[in-house]
Order: structure tokens, then sequence, then C-alpha cells
């Protein structure tokens, strides 16, 4: 009878192993071709692509590709300034969406449902939309610099961070994880005479770690992958991100390779930040002990 | 000491007023990524810079890809350069648009360009390219051979019945897995620039050249639809595929893939270097003479630019023959002018792409030359990728002439 229990419990494992082996291949797969076939000559990536060699290291392998990447475009230019303006975005975004929802939900005031009702109406407006109103606004926004008043955003970080900090969905992750923590807590730092800051700083945030690794990535891989709005407002060369750098690998006849190298090394900031978060993001679970 | 102070102190005073002397003129240019394309620019500006002293250009490079949407958003943004290179048929539009102004150089300089170089819309000069692309048909003397065809020849080119002849012959032998490469993996500005020649011999038009007001009867009239049912045969009957795989449009005429490729006189040296017997033929004739597309990249002045005359000067120091045939042996393009061309071994006479000179200078046709025209192509490229998809022919050309008619009225008719 026991027998039986274990050659079950020992099927049951390795269909499991077997499916997660199988989700594991159909995402790991397109990143293994990707840096497979950056290390290839083009003509041999378009002849593999076909076969299971596009996965392997095989045949005239190099590092020409990413070498050549680095030729046709500054490609560590383009890296770091997807990497400030993402770092700070998602920074300044964390604490201001964190407040906000803090407002919405612990403090009470006049129309906040109104107003946070607006706020998530706002979510099915595509940025697509608003994104001429906001070029014309921020082509003619003053600045105060070292040289004084500057009218005019573009061509700087500032104008692919500002527009960005606040968002509506950010707001409503916090607004709807912070409704689960317990009102108890919040009532008691009241009665000791806590500040709504000292609340919010003290025994809210250190709650929030899931909440928090969670914005941040979701808000990481909308940044990082900006588009439209940095094509935009850049027509600087040294302020422009990845996405718009990837253009430059685009030309009549396309260099495949360095299209691969070049997807490699900006996925590399993508991969370590979500590593990296995935970590905090079990620890601040294990951490909290919270029960709702 | 006082001697050498006096000195030092108007050395500095001139040559802070000898480059406060140079007024900056910005420009924006198109070829970002591409090295040999932005080494070649950069040249002509440190050259022009170097050889007076009032203007100073100073460049910004856009990807390819990415320039027309950078370029409006600029505008939108009021905040254009003063020099902007214009892809040929956008610069009608962008005249409309009011993103540029007439361009004021000297025209007995570039009476001798190919036709298609010349930027002119209402009548006024817009812009000015250094160079100009042609298509031909790309295939091997040895295919010809084997197949038992004639080499077309401008004079005497393929009439439709010897192409479709050469296409079934072609498929029959059974070496190729397809007849013909038309390109159908380069979607966008490929489809109208690439296709609409052929509607154009057949005696149709994207649109009513004449009014420019209406795409009646040109897009789908009785030229437009004999032109349909032979576009939607291509596939239908297995000559060519409807869509096709990039890294096959790339590199499949070099394996051998295609018996006849419609490409372009960029992509020839890669022909050439993968079969030495390569030849480029002429556009089949579909009865109104054989054509092929126009007009590349050219040089125009922003409306915005506070010094027009500036701009104007760096243009026409750019039109020498020497850049003309530095960009051509750079990029491989068509030199604007025969003498410059004559400096280009590729393109000299007996060079192995001096077929192209002829083709462009008489078989082009510039695409219409209308701000409409950003819409049409669009309206036209998707036409026909349903038409070669199995769309009905009527219905299709029928759909597309009601868009683009509703697009012009909904512009006032663009000026026209």
């Amino acid at each position: 009878m026991a027998m039986i229990a274990d050659d079950n419990r020992g099927l049951r494992l390795a269909a499991r192993y077997a499916v997660l082996v199988l989700i594991a291949v159909i995402f790991v797969f397109p990143l293994v071709f990707m840096v497979m076939s950056s290390l290839k000559p083009t003509q041999q990536l378009l002849e593999d692509s076909g076969n299971l060699r596009a996965f392997l290291p095989v045949g005239d392998i190099s590092l020409s590709n990413y070498f050549a990447a680095f030729q046709r475009a500054p490609v560590a230019s383009f890296v770091f300034n997807s990497v400030l303006v993402t770092g700070v975005t998602v920074i300044l975004s964390l604490l201001v969406c964190s407040a906000a929802g803090f407002a919405f939900v612990f403090v009470h005031w006049k129309g906040r449902e109104l107003f946070l009702s607006i706020l998530l109406a706002t979510l099915i407006v595509p940025f697509e939309t608003i994104a001429i109103p906001l070029l014309l606004m921020v082509a003619n926004l003053p600045w105060l610099g070292p040289e004084g008043v500057t009218w005019g955003w573009l061509n700087s970080y500032r104008v692919q961070i500002v527009p960005f900090i606040a968002d509506a969905l950010t707001i409503f992750l916090f607004v709807q994880y912070f409704k689960d923590l317990p009102g108890e807590l919040i009532e008691a730092a009241r009665v000791e005479g806590a500040s709504w800051f000292q609340i919010y700083r003290r025994i809210v945030m250190p709650l929030s770690g899931p909440i928090l690794a969670t914005a941040a990535i979701l808000k990481f891989l909308v940044m990082y992958n900006q588009y439209l709005w940095p094509l935009m407002v850049t027509q600087e060369e040294g302020y422009r991100p990845v996405m718009v750098g990837l253009q430059y690998f685009f030309q009549l006849n396309v260099a495949w390779g360095e299209v691969m190298a070049y997807l490699s090394l900006i996925t590399v900031p993508v991969l370590a930040f979500y590593l990296y978060l995935q970590k905090a993001f079990i620890a601040s679970i294990a951490s909290t002990g919270v029960k709702g | 000491m006082k001697m050498f102070t006096f000195a030092a102190s108007a050395a500095i005073l001139g040559w802070t007023s000898a480059a406060e002397a140079q007024q900056t003129l910005t420009m924006w240019y198109h070829g970002a990524g591409n090295e040999v394309e932005s080494k070649i620019i950069n040249e002509v500006i440190s050259d022009f810079n170097a050889s007076q002293s009032d203007w100073k250009v100073e460049l910004q490079s856009f990807p390819q890809a990415a320039y027309n949407d950078s370029v409006v958003a600029g505008a939108l943004a009021g905040n254009l350069p003063d020099i902007l290179d214009v892809d040929g048929p956008v610069m009608p539009n962008w005249a409309w648009a009011g993103y540029l102004q007439p361009l004021k150089i000297d025209e007995s300089k570039i009476a001798s360009f190919l036709p298609g170089t010349k930027g002119v819309w209402n009548g006024q000069l817009y812009s000015i390219g250094l160079w100009d692309a042609a298509v031909a048909l790309v295939t091997r003397q040895s295919t010809l051979d084997e197949l038992g065809l004639r080499k077309p020849t401008l004079e005497q080119p393929w009439t439709r019945d010897e192409f479709m002849d050469a296409l079934a012959k072609a498929k029959a032998a059974g070496k190729w897995d397809y007849a013909l490469d038309l390109g159908m993996a380069w979607t966008g500005e490929w489809y109208p620039y690439a296709f609409s020649p052929f509607l154009q011999s057949f005696g149709g038009d994207i649109v009513d050249r004449s009014t420019y007001k209406t795409a009646e009867g040109a897009l789908n009239g009785e030229a437009a639809m004999a032109f349909g049912e032979w576009w939607q045969s291509l596939f239908k009957d297995g000559y060519a595929q409807a869509t096709q795989d990039p890294a096959d449009r790339d590199g499949g005429f070099a394996a051998g893939k295609y018996a006849f490729s419609w490409n372009g006189n960029w992509a020839a040296l890669g022909a050439l270097a993968a079969f030495e017997d390569t030849v480029f033929l002429p556009a089949p004739d579909f009865g109104k003479g054989p054509k092929i597309g126009a007009a590349s990249w050219q040089f125009g002045v922003s409306a915005s630019s506070k010094h027009p005359e500036g701009a104007a000067a760096f243009i026409e120091f750019a039109l020498q023959d020497k850049y003309l045939a530095a960009f051509s042996n750079g990029i491989g393009l068509i030199p604007a002018t025969p003498t410059a061309a004559e400096m280009v071994d590729n393109y000299k006479a007996g060079g192995p792409l001096s077929v192209f000179v002829d083709y462009s200078a008489r078989t082009s046709l510039v695409r219409p030359v209308t701000p409409g025209y950003v819409v049409q192509a669009k309206v036209f490229e998707k036409a026909l990728a349903d038409i070669a998809n199995g769309a009905d022919v009527a219905a299709t050309l029928d759909a597309a002439v009601d868009e683009i008619n509703a697009d012009i009225e909904k512009n006032g008719g663009y000026g026209h």
C-alpha cells in the first residue's frame, strides 16, 4: 500500500517537473536564442534560425557583433540614460504614489471617493491620446537651473521623468494593498499621538514590501520600454534611451547579429533588477508576518 | 609684461569675436546608426564650417525609422532646426503643413540633377537631393540563358506577356522556391515606391494627378483593375509569396531561392558579390512604358529658420560633385549629376551599376506630389497587401479610393 502511494507521489512529482520544465523552456528559450544569435554572423544566424542550432553556441562564434554594436551606436549612453530615467522615476513614483494611496485609504477628507473614481477613470485613457497636448505643455514649461530661468523642457532628463512619476495604476495598487492592512495598527498609532507622516513612514511603509516590489517592477518595465515619448522629446542623442537607440540598428539591410547583441546588452539591467526585486519580494513577505 | 598682457587680451578678444561672428545653424539628419553616411555628412559639415566665417552647422542625427515622427513632434513643439532632410515623397506634406519654406538656391546649379532629386511643390523648389535611388529586375545572365529568354533593354523592355512568360518558365524549371522576389517583407514605403510604378505602367495611378482631388478612376478604373487582377495572379499562380520572411528578402536571391528579384540599387553590390553574372533589367512595360519610382532623401530649410540664407548656403555647398560622389561611394546610391556619376566607379560609363543611371533618368516617375501622399501611401500599401492575400480586387480598390477621397476632403483638398 505504502509502495503504491510512493509510486503515485513519484509520478505526480515527475509530471509536475515536466510541466515546470516545459514552462521554463518556453520562457527561457527566447532569451537563449537572443544570446546565441548575438554571437553569430548574420548569415549564419539566418540559416540557423529554422532549426535547433539557433539555441546552441555552434559555428562561427565570436563577440564581433557586440563590438560592432558599440561602433554603430552610443550603446553605453543609451543604457545609462534609460537606467537613470527609469531608476529616478521608479523611486519618485513609489514615494508619491504610496503617499497618495495612503491619503486615499487612511486620511479621511471630503471628496476622496469622488477624486479616487476620477483618478481611476484615467486608467482607460491611453497615453497616445495625451501625448501631443503633453508635448505642447512641456515644450513651454519654465525651469530654474544654474543658468537662471529657461523655457521648455525638451532634450532633458526631467522631461522623461516628471510626467510619469504619478500614475493611476500605481496609486490604485497601493490603495488596494493598504485597504488590507489591519486598521487597528493605524488607530493605535493615532491614539499614541503619531502624526500621519510618522504612521506612513514607520508603520505602513515597513509593511508594504510586497507592493513596493510589485509596483517597482511594473513601473520599471513601463519606463525602460518607453519609446514614443522619448522619441518626441529628445532630439539630442545624449538624452536618448535604449528603445529609441534600437532604431539605430534598423538600416536598409539589417545586421541581425548586431540587433541581437544590442538586445542582449539592454536586457541585462532588466534581468538584474527583476532578480534583485524577486529576492526583496520574497524577503519582504517573510519578514512582515502580518495577518489581515 | 604689460605688452604681453595686452597682446594676450587682444588675441582672446579677437578669437571670441571671430567665434561669435559664426552664426550657428542646426541641422537634423536621418543617418544615425549608419556609420558611413554619418562620416560623410560630418565631413561635408566640417568642410562647410571651415570654408567661410558666417555660418557654423551643428548636426543632430536620428535613426531613419524614427526620423519622420521626430520631425513632426519637433514641429508641434516649435523646435525645428534650420536645415532638415526630408524623404522626397513626404516633402509636399511638410511644405503644406508649414514645416518647410521654399529653398532659395541658384537653380542653375541643379540644372543637370536627376529629375527625382528635385523636390518641387506648387511650382516652387523646396528640397534637393544629392542622390536618387532606382529599382531593377535583378537576375542572372545564366538564368536568362537557361530559360531561353532575351535580355530586355530600355529601348526594348519586356512586355507584360514576355515578363509573365519568364515567370512561368522559371516556375516550371522547379529550380527556385519562387520565380519572383517582390520584397513583400519590406512593408511601409517600399510598397508605393516599388509597386505603384507597375500600376502606372498599366495606366492607373494612386491618385488623379491632373487635380490631386480624387483617386476615382485612377485607382479603381479599368487600368487599375487590370493591374489589380495581374497583381493578385502573381500570388495566386504561385510566382511570388504574399508574406515573406525578412531574411529571405535580405538573402534569398543570393541563396538561390528566387529566379528574379525586384530590388533597389542599394542592394545591387550584394547581388553582384553573390553572382558575378548578375544583371539588372529595366522594368517591364505593361502598356504605358516601363516605370520605376524616384525621389530619395533631400535637404530643405525649415519654415521656422531665422537664417534661411545660411541654410541655403550650406545646401548649395553640399551639392558639389565631390560630395555627391562620396555619398554614392559610401551608400551605393546614384549620384545626382552625370559629372558626379563619372567620378564613381560603380556608376561611370561601363560601371557595373551604370544602368541604374539610365533607368533613373529615363523611366523614373516621382510618387504623387501632394501633401495627401503620406496617407495615400498607407492606403495603397494596405490595398496591395489585401489583394495579394486574396481580397476581391474591385471591392478593395473601391474601398481604397473612398478612403483616399475622404482624407482629401477632410483636409480641404490639401491646397490643390
